[in-house]
């Protein structure tokens, strides 16, 4: 399914999207996705896990090493979510190395194939991503970029210019992981990115209040990562408790 | 000369990093422009580093070792600047440039802990707060480098992280700088890293190949035919050869750490030779050629040296490789702990375990002649540093 198909269908519905990222290979994937769709998220984020994860903080780095150690990788990772049988957009976030040692063409045409509709990888600025951006077009594939809170002027025209899919505001300087403060700079951010494609903001969102101010603010959806991997780490009723975030914020984006 | 407006060396280097670095990358690519030829900013520089560093450096004729090998042989001597190693050279420069842009705080990465120490003492001395990372292990394997730091003032924090060496520590500085961009600067410490690091590093570090130059036209009246230096990163290689690029007939060596042998495993190589037989990758921000699996993950390195102990090397040094004008070669643990000893017992000058490496090759290369007949090696640092490795190593032989 494609992103944009399903921005219009909640726009329809006057909700905000939820996007729930989970590291692939950490823990039973197959089961910790139905659980977040079956809790309301609309969109899930698939991490592909790399071994030198630099915008990543801790929550998120110890997923990617269990993963790694349980074995994952790219090969595995394609077939996973070729079998995976959920009706929501699937996003592949991984890190450029593993893009480019498959081959930008070949990974294009993995995602494609394995019904991925969309590719965010957190080192690569608009400046290096022509040649990825192409073969996604090809592909049917969203390229999805991230705008900071130090994004401005004509690089963040740029963005605007190039964002297909959602466009991925970080909500605050920093690398990801759940914090009680998500930043007033939210906010801000916000008001100075206007565009037509969806904004959806990440990085510290743990919460349905949290979401409920962010979305508030006007953003189209919230990006939740490493409170959902909490729960995966902490071994204890994992489904259960997935099904339940994703629901609970799901609830504040209605 | 080589580079684009994008920071790239034919297709390699680039700025592969996330988008809170992007401004920040931007705006230490305006400063440095501002400053670099700024006449202030130099002549701070040049004080810095000749009544602090102690610089310029001898350029020493080895004369047993000459003898030896059949060929002339001069020691560019940076074992001689303040802190035993050349990386004085890239953190004064660089936190002098993090000051005139009005940071207050630096950060950085170490290995060894050779440019934490480095760092650390541009930081005391310029007065700014100091903050060096360091992979868990590293910091147990180089006890003394970390009490160093601490006394002038550095906090080291331990990287427990991945592998917990080099590559790790190089990540937690790039996240806890991109927590922090407003008012810190992070002093990369080799030619490594997204643009324009690769090049300011490489023009801090060229004090060294321009020092030789001059320095070898008034002892020979003519340029050496081949230059040899060791190449973790590759900062001190590209300092010392960049301004003899276009100098065609002067041969330039670049020796990697050859490890046990140009083997690897499924998580780690036994070696550190990125240039040598690294696959084109990306890492740490540049587009290089690096040490990684099948997929495309990093993999471990090694190395006796734990300077050279690095999966990467500078994208400068890979375009060069390629195009021919440098050529990389390596040495292994054995023969890099032989030209330690030898150059101990015949000069008086106990190397870096990093440096010994580029003598390793001296003495792997003086028979077949490809040396010519005056050759310069950098003798990039000393080796008080690593007494305690050698004897470990020496011990198990
Ligand atoms: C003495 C010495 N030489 C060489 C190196 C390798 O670094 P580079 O290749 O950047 O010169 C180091 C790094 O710590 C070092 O301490």
């Amino acid at each position: 399914m494609r992103i944009s198909d399903k921005f219009i269908e909640l726009k329809g519905r006057k909700e905000g999207a939820l996007i729930a990222y989970v590291c692939t290979g950490d823990g039973d994937t197959g089961e910790i996705v139905h659980a977040l769709v079956k809790g309301g998220a609309d969109i899930v984020e698939l991490g592909l896990p790399f071994s030198d994860p630099i915008a990543d903080g801790p929550t998120i780095q110890a997923s990617i090493q269990r993963a790694l150690d349980a074995g994952m990788n790219p090969d595995k990772y394609f077939d996973m979510v070729r079998k995976l049988d959920v009706d929501v957009p699937l996003v592949v976030m991984t890190y450029y190395n593993l893009i480019f040692k498959r081959g930008l063409e070949q990974f294009a045409k993995d995602c494609s194939d394995s019904g991925i509709t969309g590719i965010i990888v957190p080192d690569l600025p608009p400046e290096e991503s022509g040649e990825l951006a192409g073969y996604c077009e090809k592909n049917g594939i969203d390229l999805i970029f991230l705008v900071a809170p130090n994004t401005k002027g004509s690089r963040l025209e740029d963005i605007l210019k190039r964002g297909t899919g959602f466009l991925y505001l970080v909500s605050r300087l920093g690398v990801t992981g759940a914090r009680a403060d998500v930043a007033l700079s939210t906010k801000e951010v916000l008001d100075r990115v206007k565009t037509d494609t969806p904004r959806a903001v990440g990085f510290g969102i743990s919460s349905g209040e949290q979401a409920a101010s962010v979305f508030k603010s006007g953003a189209d959806g919230v990006i939740v990562g490493s409170a959902f991997i909490d729960i995966i780490a902490s071994g204890q009723d994992v489904t259960g408790r997935l099904q339940a975030l994703a629901s609970e914020i799901k609830s504040s984006l209605r | 000369m080589n580079i684009t407006k994008k920071g790239k060396f034919g297709r390699f280097g680039g700025q592969f990093v996330p988008e809170v670095l992007m401004p920040a990358l931007e705006e230490l690519e305006e400063a440095y422009e501002r400053f670099k030829d700024n006449p202030d900013f130099k002549k701070e520089l040049d004080y810095y580093l000749r009544d602090f560093g102690g610089r310029p450096s001898p350029l020493y004729h080895a004369r047993r070792l000459s003898e030896k090998y059949g060929l002339k042989v001069y020691l560019k001597r940076e074992d001689l600047i303040h802190g035993g190693a050349h990386k004085l050279n890239n953190t004064l420069g660089q936190a002098l440039l993090a000051k005139y842009m009005g940071k207050r705080r630096l950060i950085a990465e170490t290995g060894a802990g050779q440019h934490g120490t480095a760092t650390a003492m541009a930081g005391a001395n310029l007065g700014m707060d100091t903050e060096v990372y360091m992979g868990a292990k590293d910091t147990r394997r180089q006890r003394m480098n970390v009490y160093r730091m601490e006394l002038m003032g550095t906090k080291v924090i331990p990287v427990t992280s991945g592998s917990q060496t080099l590559k790790d520590a190089i990540n937690e500085a790039l996240r806890d700088w991109v927590s922090n961009v407003e008012d810190s600067y992070y002093l990369i410490g080799s030619v490594v890293g997204p643009h324009p690091y690769p090049t300011i590093v490489r023009d801090f570090q060229c004090v060294i190949g321009n020092e030789v130059r001059q320095q070898i036209m008034e002892k020979e009246g003519r340029l050496p035919d081949s230059i040899i230096a060791c190449a973790g990163g590759g900062s001190n290689a590209i300092g010392t050869f960049h301004p003899f690029i276009p100098d065609t007939d002067v041969k330039l060596f670049a020796v990697e750490a050859g490890g046990s042998g140009l083997k690897c495993t499924d998580k780690a190589a036994l070696h550190s030779a990125s240039l040598s037989v690294g696959e084109e990758g990306v890492l740490h921000g540049a587009r290089t050629k690096i040490l990684q699996d099948p997929y495309g993950q990093i993999l471990e390195s090694h190395s006796v040296s734990a300077g050279l102990d690095y999966s990467g090397v500078g994208p400068e040094l890979a375009y060069l490789a390629e195009t021919g004008r440098i050529l990389p070669v390596n040495a292994e643990d054995s023969e890099a702990l032989a030209a330690f000893h030898e150059l101990s017992r015949m000069e008086g000058i106990i190397p870096a375990l990093e440096s010994s490496h580029a003598l390793a090759y001296l003495a792997k290369a003086a028979d077949s002649g490809e040396l010519g007949d005056i050759v310069v090696i950098n003798l990039s640092g000393r080796g008080d540093k690593d007494l305690e490795a050698v004897l470990e190593k020496v011990g198990q032989l």
